[in-house]
């Protein structure tokens, strides 16, 4: 067993177990936390699998950005010591056991399957490479994405704006 | 020359009135419309007056014979090349007659409505239909196309309804407005079933084409005699139920008992729709198709002459017997549209043997012209007396004697006492019968005698007999003799009923339209006018004086005389007819099946989908996560269901 | 199962994707099932730099998919909170079960 192989699993348990315990965890601060050693781990993947500019962003945006806000959040409307309530155990026991089956599901259909690998010379997955093609308005240039996404961004912020406000009674 | 476009004021006039009072009237200035529907009518009056002078004495008249001129027309509703529905005005002598008589009863009405409908509270609604009523009677008359005289035949039996059922907190006037429209109706469906078969067969549905085509000898009069339907011609069909309707309107027998029903309304209304005009619409549309009834089809003619005399002489019986004065005189208006309505069934056409047609119309103009005269006058001694029940009256005669000397004169002009109208015009009636019918005559010499009774009896019992009792003292101090604006329609009425047995109707009025010499035989009229005295001394032997002899009579013939009063129990045959056997064989079956098996399907239905919707409206929960287990359970059903088909 | 390979990886995000989806039909808290989605969406965005490094390698297709996967994951989860903060200011509470009005 080598050593590259030994991080994998690490890697894994890190991300099974916290998301794992984000979703059954009985404090919500503790979630968020979880959360973030399920993010942090993903992140720690991308590296494993040498994409440097994905783990980056993965930590900037999730780990430095969304968990944040949630924390936030959780600070501004939730009483983050105590318990939350738990759910029904009818719920429980019927959510766990389709997802499990889900899970089986896909495992059996992953099992069946034989991946082919494309025979193409292989691309750097280099900042410059990526940077390149994203502004890039050539046939597979994801110019247009870029442009749309950032337009989405603004709209969720004003639209977060205008939901959040305080409406003067 | 005739110029059409004031002639359309004359029907025109009504319906503006009726307008502005129906809408504006009855809110803002209700004691003011009957002004305005007293003055519009006798514009409408002075231009038909007008109408019927040019008509008669310089227009109408070509080559000594009158012509029928169709004074405007345009096309309606055009349903084939050939056949239209038109709209228009065409004169003939027996509209213009018509319009004049309308017309002028309804000024007569709207004057007396003044006096004798004051205080109403609905008082311009009752307006507002009066004008309604005579703007649909002109077009009636006036009309030149089989089915517009059908509108305006449905438009003159709602306000007749309307009419009837004017005090509608009253349960009977209700009662009697639903049966008149309802037992018209039934008419009017034959009427309408005459309609569509002529006017298959004739390809039109224009008046004179009619009648042309189905007169002379064509392809259409051929076509219609040879299309038989259980023995009788298509033909004979078309024409006895288009009679059917006639009769409907006319209270002629078996359609005959709205009309004493038909009293409920206000008497005013009696007067004018219930015994002057609108119940001569039979007798009209008769006429109006009279050259085709006579010259094609006299089988039918003959079915109007004894359903006319049957009508006469029954109604005459039955008027013997009631107390109440205004079904006395339904049952004589009954008995006179009988009068008339045999009168045209003896008719031939043209010349000579056209006297009955000459005859009945001018029957119907002298009637209507005593008989509004007849329900006026009763309508301000019911004022006075604030009573149907000629029990409840008796010597009214110094109480209010303009309207007993106005009311004798009707009656002596009803029973044919010369030289009052209803002599002339009865006369020439029963000349006509015994030229063509010698049993028709016998009947209807003794309906006049019976009809010379039955009316003085009423006017005995009215104004002589007991001395009248007031149900209290100071009654008779404050209630005088009735408002002038009641007496003045009254007084003029008598003048006229003295009158106009004058008029030279037969010049006017024929068959053809030329001019008829009648002939006057003192040794003809002796008769009927002796057995008409012997009639009224005989009512006077008993009704003068307060005495048992009445009562005694009426015991003698027991059984007889409590038919007659009972009717003949009419009502009660048809109330068994349609409650017991229409009712229980038909109408609840099929109300069971109804409500069972269409209803119940519908109601399955219903509850079915009820039901589901209870049972699945627990999933729209408004629970996001519940939501959420459907999607993904659904979406792991799709991912079984896929790989199943695609391994 | 000695070299780590694609297999390895596509086992691993079934598995987060179903914690996600465990997570989001059990927690009654809205924050909570927010993160749910947040591990759903990350486990979509292993899987597509999985078949990128493994199977797809002369593009980077996948790559930009994980990319704009994250950017709209942040614009997702801000309009989210907005919404739960505004649901909050309103009912007092942020449980799912109470905010139910739009219902038969």
């Amino acid at each position: 067993m080598s050593a590259s192989t030994v991080i994998f699993y690490i890697l894994a348990a890190v991300i099974l177990g916290g998301g794992l315990l984000a979703v059954t965890a009985r404090k919500i601060f503790r979630a968020a936390v979880f959360l973030l050693f399920s993010l942090i781990g993903i992140a720690g993947l991308y590296f494993y699998l040498n994409y440097e500019f994905l783990g980056a962003v993965q930590i900037v945006v999730y780990v430095g950005g969304i968990v944040v806000l949630i924390i936030f959040s959780i600070f501004l409307t939730a009483e983050s010591g105590s318990d939350m309530k738990k759910p029904a155990l009818a719920k429980v026991i019927f959510s766990g056991l389709s997802a499990a089956f889900g899970c089986a599901l896909t495992l059996w259909l992953i099992k069946g399957q034989t991946f082919l690998p494309t025979l193409d010379p292989a691309v750097a997955p280099s900042i410059k490479n990526i940077g390149l093609q994203m502004l890039s308005t050539t046939q597979h240039g994801y110019i247009l994405p870029f442009e749309v996404v950032s337009i989405l961004l603004l709209s969720a912020m004003i639209g977060c704006i205008v939901i959040a406000i305080k409406v003067k009674k | 020359m005739l110029n059409s476009n004031y002639i359309a004021l004359i029907p025109l006039l009504p319906i503006i009135s009726f307008l502005i009072i129906g809408l504006a009237g009855r809110r803002y200035f209700p004691t003011f419309s009957g002004v305005l529907g007293t003055l519009s009518l006798l514009a409408s009056f002075v231009l038909s007056v007008f109408t019927a002078y040019q008509y008669f004495f310089d227009a109408g008249k070509v080559n000594g014979v009158y012509q029928k001129i169709t004074a405007m027309k345009f096309v309606w509703l055009q349903f084939a090349p050939n056949i239209s529905i038109d709209m228009g005005i065409l004169l003939d002598p027996i509209s213009v007659m018509m319009i004049v008589i309308v017309t002028f009863i309804s000024l007569m009405v709207h004057v007396y409505s003044m006096g004798y409908m004051k205080g109403e509270p609905r008082y311009a609604a009752y307006y507002a239909f009066l004008s309604l009523f005579t703007f649909s009677m002109l077009g009636l008359v006036l009309s030149t196309n089989i089915f517009q005289i059908y509108i305006f035949w449905e438009l003159v039996g709602v306000s007749s309804f309307l009419l009837i059922g004017f005090y509608y907190e009253k349960p009977s006037a209700v009662a009697a407005s639903k049966k008149a429209f309802i037992v018209t109706r039934f008419a009017d469906l034959g009427f309408l079933i005459g309609i569509l078969v002529l006017s298959y067969f004739a390809e039109t549905l224009d008046f004179q084409t009619l009648i042309q085509r189905l007169t002379v000898q064509s392809s259409y009069l051929s076509s219609i005699i040879s299309a038989s339907f259980l023995g009788c011609s298509a033909l004979t069909w078309g024409l006895l139920l288009v009679f059917a309707g006639g009769a409907g309107k006319s209270a002629m027998f078996p359609f005959h008992i709205w009309l004493p029903d038909a009293m409920e309304g206000p008497t005013p209304v009696s007067a004018l729709i219930h015994a002057a005009t609108m119940v001569v619409a039979g007798v009209y549309l008769v006429a109006r198709l009279f050259p085709i009834f006579s010259n094609s089809c006299p089988e039918a003619l003959d079915v109007v002459a004894y359903i006319g005399i049957f009508s006469s002489l029954l109604a005459a019986i039955i008027a013997c017997t009631q107390t109440d004065i205004k079904r006395v005189l339904a049952y004589s208006t009954m008995s006179q549209i009988g009068f008339m309505m045999f009168a045209l069934g003896v008719s031939g056409y043209g010349g000579e043997k056209g006297l009955g047609f000459m005859a009945s119309m001018f029957h119907l103009f002298t009637h209507s012209i005593f008989k509004a005269l007849l329900f006026l006058g009763a309508g301000a001694v019911i004022h006075y007396v604030h009573s149907n029940d000629m029990k409840d009256m008796g010597g009214l005669r110094k109480l209010m004697p303009i309207t007993h000397i106005t009311f004798l004169l009707a009656c002596l002009a009803i029973a044919g006492i010369p030289p009052f109208a209803g002599f002339f015009s009865k006369e020439e009636i029963l000349a006509a019968c015994w030229n063509s019918n010698k049993i028709i005559f016998g009947a209807a010499v003794l309906t006049a005698g019976l009809t010379a009774f039955y009316m003085f009896r009423l006017y005995f019992n009215i104004f002589w007999n007991k001395e009248f009792k007031a149900s209290n003292s100071n009654h008779i101090e404050h209630h005088g003799e009735a408002p002038g604006t009641m007496l003045l329609p009254l007084i003029i009425l008598a003048a006229l009923s003295v009158t106009a047995g004058f008029v030279p109707f037969s010049k006017l009025v024929t068959s053809d339209g030329a001019g008829l010499e009648t002939e006057f035989h003192i040794g003809f009229a002796i008769g009927p006018v002796l057995l008409a005295v012997a009639a009224i001394l005989f009512a006077w032997f008993m009704y003068c004086k307060e005495s048992a002899v009445p009562q005694k009579i009426a015991d003698a013939l027991k059984g007889f005389y409590t038919a007659a009063y009972r009717k003949f129990y009419f009502d009660e045959i048809y109330l068994f007819i349609t409650k017991k056997i229409i009712f229980n064989l038909i109408g609840r079956p099929a109300a069971w099946i109804d409500k069972n098996i269409f209803d119940g399907f519908m109601n399955l239905i219903a509850t079915v989908t009820e039901d589901v919707s209870e049972g699945i409206r627990s999933f729209q929960s408004g629970k996001v996560q519940e939501y959420a287990i459907y999607f993904f359970a659904g979406t792991l059903g799709f991912v079984l269901l896929f790989i199943y088909l695609w391994t | 199962m000695n070299e780590i390979g694609l297999t390895h990886i596509l086992v691993i995000s079934t598995a987060l994707f179903f914690i996600g989806v465990y997570g989001f039909l059990t927690r009654r808290n809205m924050i909570t099932m927010l993160m749910a989605i947040e591990l759903i969406l990350n486990s979509v965005n292993i899987n597509f730099v999985a078949f990128n490094k493994f199977l797809y390698f002369d593009k980077l297709d996948g790559q930009f998919f994980t990319i704009f996967i994250i950017a709209i994951a942040a614009a997702e989860a801000a309009v989210a909170i907005a919404i739960i903060i505004n649901l909050y200011r309103n009912y007092k509470s942020i449980d799912v079960e109470d905010a139910d009005l739009m219902k038969f």
